[in-house]
């Protein structure tokens, strides 16, 4: 005991600039790599990815401890992986394999892992908000000052769970803070076809927390806006909702081609590529090269590789694991 | 021994327990101030304090997932349903995300909580206040549905419930709240989550009850012609079907009286499951005494022919025992004269 493990050595490390780069390329070649796994029928059901949004994921887990828990959605590989999930882990978990984050028996939409304080991401909208909302609470109730993240899309601000689990947070003047990754779709539909703001953030004013909006594909932005808002709700100033400009470079899942999109949308957001911002801003400061950064890509794709062929060595499930975690007793 | 009201004994429960572990909160409508509707949290604002002791706004599925989250976070909430009927828009948090807690986490998080609510025709509420709703909650592995029949099962069961490391489903029979039983406080551990109890003993009949039917078959049995035994099961989810089978086995007849519609009750899984166990030694069909399928009629007359009664219950024991034919659901009779 007392040994760091490599999820949480993964997630120091993103206290470094350079690093954080490497995660976003990590969490990008392994979307793409899943996605052709899908794509060869190796998995079944859906799986939803989130290329472009790396910001978002990474910029979120170099802010918070792993003590803070997280609830985020189905479409969460890059949350995990941003926290410290190994990729191994991730896309083993996905095969349904048992060196997955729960032996094979989540699946893509629900990877968990309590050391790195990412709770069983939840297939259902909204669902997790309230749920964050209670987490809170439990830091409040036992005086520490870990806080409450939850994350989730501009469709989940549709739904009531949404709007219950911001009233009660501010009410009760919880340690939570709210992240809209809003990527302009709820699904295969356009957001301005089902929500009656332009902005998420606007719909914090109903219950009286700030509302920020922050450029999603800065991963400066990002750190900076949680900062903020981590920061308040420590100190016991009460939960925040920050909604993040972003978006989906894939479809809703694997059977969406997101034909429905406008053309030149996509092209236009890939000019403001979150990973080729930062390549940037790491270039421009001095901190790396072209060069090296190019390398660090090569050696991403070459260890993403490696986690898929370790992935398809490790076993199925095991039977077993179908009927533990029932109940505490295990299955009936 | 002191004489309790059920809401008391439920009142009671919830205090001791917090007593004993300040990991347990209360959450719900009007539970701190008001004392809940029904008084079942009677004296707890006062005595634990309002961050224990929560009122919550009118958003069932919010702060049924404020409990999940603090339950998955160390915490062992008892959250306040007033009327079972508002799980309808909140049971994603308990079927679909407490539920699964521990099973997609591998264990390491996991929804110690109960889900208290009042449930059953009776008191003339309505078609969207009075249903038990047993079955919505019984067929989700994962969660435990548990139903106390009075005053010294609800105190029971329900620290029980609160010691139990999975989310429990407490249903309250809202006609028997106001009921008064003698309660020995320190034979609380008695009653166990899956452990049915033999409350009349007989040779003749096995009647399994569970909630607001368990006073109507005891009051049944003893006006009947028949020696009946009853069962109070009281929980639905796991239920004890060693008990059931023992008995069966002895009186080679059962009975199961249910306060929620014919169709897909909770008695169907026990007349299977027993039917099977049991066959070849039944003299008898097993046989299912329930409400019609329809919804709860608020006309004091209706909703008094609605549920299971001591009468019919006691004519169908009669029948069934004596003659061995199955007794035939008064609602069909009473259509075809309709008709």
């Amino acid at each position: 005991m007392g040994a760091v493990t490599r999820q949480l050595e993964r997630r120091a490390q993103l206290s470094e600039p350079i690093e954080r780069h490497r995660r976003m390329l990590e969490i990008r070649h392994a979307e793409d790599v899943i996605k052709e796994l899908f794509a060869s029928g190796l998995i079944a059901g859906s799986t939803h990815t989130c290329q472009g949004q790396e910001a978002v994921s990474v910029g979120v887990a170099s802010v918070i401890r792993p003590t803070d828990l997280v609830i985020a959605t189905y479409r969460g590989h890059g949350h995990a992986l941003a926290l410290g999930v190994e990729p191994l882990s991730v896309i083993a978990e996905i095969l349904g394999r048992q060196a997955g984050t729960t032996g094979g028996i989540g699946g893509s939409m629900h990877l968990s892992s309590r050391e790195v304080g990412l709770m069983p991401t939840s297939a259902i909208i909204g669902a997790g908000i309230p749920i964050a909302a209670g987490v809170g609470w439990a830091a409040q109730l036992s005086g520490t000052d870990d806080v409450a993240v939850s994350l989730f899309g501009d469709g989940a601000s549709n739904i009531g769970a949404f709007h219950e689990a911001l009233n009660i947070a501010s009410v009760w003047k919880l340690p939570v803070v709210f992240i809209c990754e809003n990527n302009l779709y709820g699904e295969y539909s356009r957001i301005d076809l089902t929500t009656a703001v332009e902005d998420i953030a606007d719909r914090a004013a109903a219950y009286a927390m700030p509302g920020v909006i922050v450029d999603g594909q800065d991963i400066s932005a990002v750190i900076e806006s949680v900062t903020v808002a981590v920061g308040r709700a420590r100190r016991g100033g009460g939960p925040t909702l920050i909604e993040m400009k972003t978006y989906r470079y894939a479809g809703h899942s694997r059977s969406d081609p997101a034909t429905y999109r406008p053309a030149g949308e996509l092209d236009a957001w890939l000019e403001r590529d979150p990973i080729r911002l930062h390549a940037e801003t790491l270039i421009t400061s001095g901190s790396a090269t072209r060069e090296e950064l190019d390398a660090m890509e090569a050696e991403v794709a070459a260890s993403i590789e490696q986690a898929v062929e370790g992935a398809k060595q490790s076993p199925t499930a095991e039977i077993s694991e179908m009927f533990a975690h029932v109940t505490a007793a295990g299955s009936r | 021994m002191p004489k309790l009201r059920m809401r008391q004994a439920i009142a009671a429960a919830i205090a001791d327990e917090m007593e004993a572990d300040e990991r347990v909160v209360l959450l719900g409508e009007d539970v701190g101030d008001a004392e809940g509707v029904f008084k079942t949290s009677e004296g707890l604002l006062g005595r634990f304090g309002s961050q224990r002791v929560k009122d919550t706004p009118i958003a069932e599925m919010g702060f049924l997932g404020v409990a999940v989250g603090v339950a998955a976070a160390g915490y062992r909430p008892i959250v306040e349903i007033m009327f079972g009927e508002f799980m309808g828009v909140a049971l994603d948090q308990l079927s679909t995300q407490a539920a699964k807690m521990r099973y997609l986490s591998r264990g390491e998080f996991t929804s110690p909580m109960v889900v208290r609510m009042s449930v059953g025709p009776g008191l003339g509420f309505g078609a969207q206040h009075s249903q038990t709703l047993e079955t919505w909650f019984a067929n989700t592995p994962g969660l435990k549905v548990v139903e106390p029949c009075g005053a010294a099962s609800a105190y029971g069961l329900l620290r029980a419930a609160i010691r139990d490391e999975d989310p429990v489903v407490f249903l309250e029979p809202r006609v028997l709240y106001g009921e008064r039983e003698e309660v020995d406080l320190s034979k609380y551990h008695e009653y166990q989550i899956g452990k049915a109890r033999t409350v009349v003993g007989g040779s003749d009949v096995t009647v399994v009850a569970v909630g607001q039917t368990v006073p109507i078959a005891v009051s049944a049995a003893a006006e009947a012609s028949v020696s009946v035994e009853v069962i109070d099961l009281g929980s639905i989810s796991p239920w004890d079907v060693d008990c059931v089978a023992e008995s069966v086995e002895r009186t080679r007849r059962l009975v199961v009286v249910e306060a929620n519609p014919y169709s897909g009750g909770w008695g169907a899984q026990i007349v299977a499951e027993i039917g099977s166990l049991c066959h070849g030694k039944l003299v008898a069909p097993s046989h299912r005494i329930t409400c019609p399928d329809v919804p709860v009629p608020y006309a004091f007359e209706l909703e008094a022919m609605y549920a299971p009664t001591v009468r019919s219950v006691k004519e169908q024991l009669d029948q069934l025992v004596a003659t061995g034919a199955l007794p035939e659901p008064w609602w069909h009779t009473n259509n075809r004269e309709q008709r």
